[in-house]
């Protein structure tokens, strides 16, 4: 049983990640994240320094599109999949004056 | 003649061209497959029956006017869950998009269509593509072909299932740490993996955007090279897509290789190989040999693989690949909050967080809220350094093994996956045990290189055992002659489980 992850540090990333845990789910998470966390750790015996970090394999970068209009969706189409709509809006619980 | 579905994709589509079968009556013989077959196999989260008609008739229209046919006209495919498709659902095989409806169809697809190709229906997968066995789908279970008690591999068991039972002619995977290759190994079928860039990701639902690919499932070769011509090429909608000519990989795909060098990295031959694999793969790299191949020995260092404790296998490429992935994934799976599509929970809610939270905690399956947390976790201050960017060095040092390795060889061979087939529920106990299963197949995908599972044989309960070649960038074209040259010299191909047999 691995106690890199603690239940408060779990509570937590759950808060970051936006995914409310049930009591189960915060109480079995630490050990099976924890296990994980503990195999990432390999990678420390590894001498990296001076290696450049690699974010993906292509060779390109700053790929720029020309500034001018095209096609897009319609209102309609972006509103199809919305759980709840007001016209041309998507309808959420209210946002601002909340804590 | 023999049946319509024991045709490959190439021969259907030119049985179709010259009229001896019409479109019409090859999508018949399929849908007749999947009424007997599928109840058993479980493939498809949604068979598209009617639109398939409705696309048969026309290529038969087209095909009596006189006008030309795309290089697939009237061959029925089927297409992973994760793809967007303008008709159907598109599921991911998660609860959160169980009815979205996707308002754009995703390139490859639509490169499919302009072809000819006639989609049959979309394909089961582990939620969100995030599994090693299709037993994370919260739609059903996949079974495998070759024994229904077993597991048809992962993410992309649907469609390796698919064309396995004969139920489509070919079909569409995606591949972010081997859910092509290690499905296709599972289920006796041929899964390509292109190079990162070749195919257009517009409209494959995310998982990590670095990693991920899509690619075909078929059952020879020559059926994999044709579909990937047709699916590759730049796309304005994707800034990752490579800006290349499109290469006919079929023309060449008979032609073999004069003096083709073979590299056997050592390490994947290591204790931790089961020895009836690594039997099978030896024998394959043999028989090569003595067709006129060389065989060198080459290493792969950080892609060491070594007997861990608590018995599991450790290596550095996996640790890396799950940091890399999981990562990733936490920022793409942050736009599902219930606010503009997917759903969204019916609770009374406290605010637009808690709309959030609740919503994802309802809609996410267990394995992706792990792995969104872990992604979270890995990228949170205090930890960005430590593991996000500490596995990015180390993705750099695999790539360089690899460049270092094709400087001696032509193709890298090895297994696809350390195991056949395992049973449903076998491996589901312990989140690390499965993702232990992707040691062969995620070095590839972290270093952006094609990959291609083969059949190489069965192992002594007659399941498919799949073997690897590994490429340098954009080399499909090699990939595919090799894996060709070995279907030859083998016979090892176009494999048919009882199942399926008509």
């Amino acid at each position: 049983m691995s106690n890199i992850i603690d239940i408060d540090q779990v509570r937590h990333i759950g808060v970051l990640s936006r995914i409310e845990l049930s009591d189960e789910e915060a109480s079995q998470l630490p050990a099976q994240l924890g296990a994980i966390v503990e195999y990432f750790g390999k990678l420390n015996e590894l001498d990296t320094d001076g290696v450049e970090p690699m974010a993906h394999a292509v060779g390109t970068h700053n790929v720029l599109a020309e500034d001018s209009p095209g096609e897009s969706l319609s209102p309609d189409d972006a509103l199809a999949n919305a759980p709840a709509r007001d016209g041309d809006f998507f309808m959420v619980p209210k946002v601002i004056g909340d804590s | 003649m023999p049946s319509i579905v024991e045709l490959t994709a190439v021969q259907l589509a030119e049985a179709i061209a010259s009229g001896e079968v019409s479109a019409s009556e090859a999508l018949e013989a399929y849908l007749e497959r999947i009424e007997t077959i599928e109840p058993r196999v479980c493939a498809f989260n949604e068979v598209l029956a009617d639109q398939a008609k409705t696309a048969a008739a026309n290529v038969d229209a087209a095909r009596s006017t006189g006008e030309a046919l795309g290089p697939l006209a009237g061959v029925p495919i089927a297409v992973k869950d994760n793809m967007c498709t303008a008709y159907g659902k598109t599921t991911c095989s998660s609860k959160i998009l169980a009815d979205f409806k996707a308002p754009y169809t995703a390139t490859a697809v639509d490169k499919l269509q302009a072809a000819g190709a006639v989609i049959i229906g979309k394909t089961n997968l582990d939620e969100f593509a995030m599994g090693s066995s299709t037993e994370n789908s919260a739609t059903k279970t996949t079974r495998n072909p070759w024994d229904l008690d077993r597991v048809p591999g992962g993410s992309s068991g649907g469609s390796g299932a698919c064309v396995s039972a004969r139920m489509a002619a070919a079909a569409l995977g995606s591949d972010t740490g081997g859910s092509i290759r290690q499905p296709a190994a599972f289920c006796g079928v041929v899964g390509l993996k292109p190079t990162y860039g070749r195919v257009s990701r517009y409209g494959l639902v995310a998982y990590g955007s670095s990693l991920d690919q899509i690619g075909p499932m078929t059952v020879d070769a020559p059926d994999a090279a044709l579909l990937t011509t047709v699916i590759s090429g730049h796309d304005p909608h994707d800034s990752t897509s490579a800006d290349r000519p499109i290469e006919d990989y079929l023309a060449e795909v008979e032609t073999p290789i004069e003096n083709l060098r073979i590299g056997l990295p050592d390490e994947f031959f290591a204790d931790a190989l089961d020895p009836e694999i690594a039997q099978i793969i030896t024998k394959a790299a043999d028989a090569c040999k003595d067709a006129g191949a060389k065989i060198v020995s080459v290493a792969l260092p950080h892609s060491r693989i070594d007997s861990g404790s608590e018995g599991n296998l450790s290596s550095y490429a996996v640790a890396c690949y799950y940091i890399v992935a999981m990562s990733e994934a936490s920022s793409n799976l942050a736009r599902y909050d219930g606010v503009h599509y997917g759903h969204r929970t019916e609770q009374d809610v406290d605010g637009i967080v808690e709309l959030f939270s609740r919503s994802r905690a309802e809609g996410f399956g267990p394995e992706v809220k792990r792995r969104i947390m872990l992604g979270t976790y890995t990228l949170s201050s205090g930890y960005y350094d430590a593991y996000y960017n500490k596995a990015l060095k180390v993705r750099r040092l695999i790539k360089n093994d690899f460049d270092r390795a094709f400087e001696q060889c032509d193709v890298l061979l090895c297994p696809a996956s350390p195991t056949t087939a395992f049973g449903i529920g076998e491996k589901t106990a312990d989140p690390l045990t499965m993702y232990l299963a992707d040691i062969y197949t995620i070095s590839v995908n972290l270093a952006g290189l094609p990959g291609v599972s083969i059949p190489a044989g069965f192992d002594a309960a007659g399941m498919p055992v799949g073997m690897q070649l590994i490429g340098p960038e954009f080399s499909e074209s090699k990939l595919l002659r090799a894996a060709r040259m070995y279907e030859k010299l083998s016979g090892v191909t176009h494999l048919i489980p009882k199942i399926a047999r008509a």
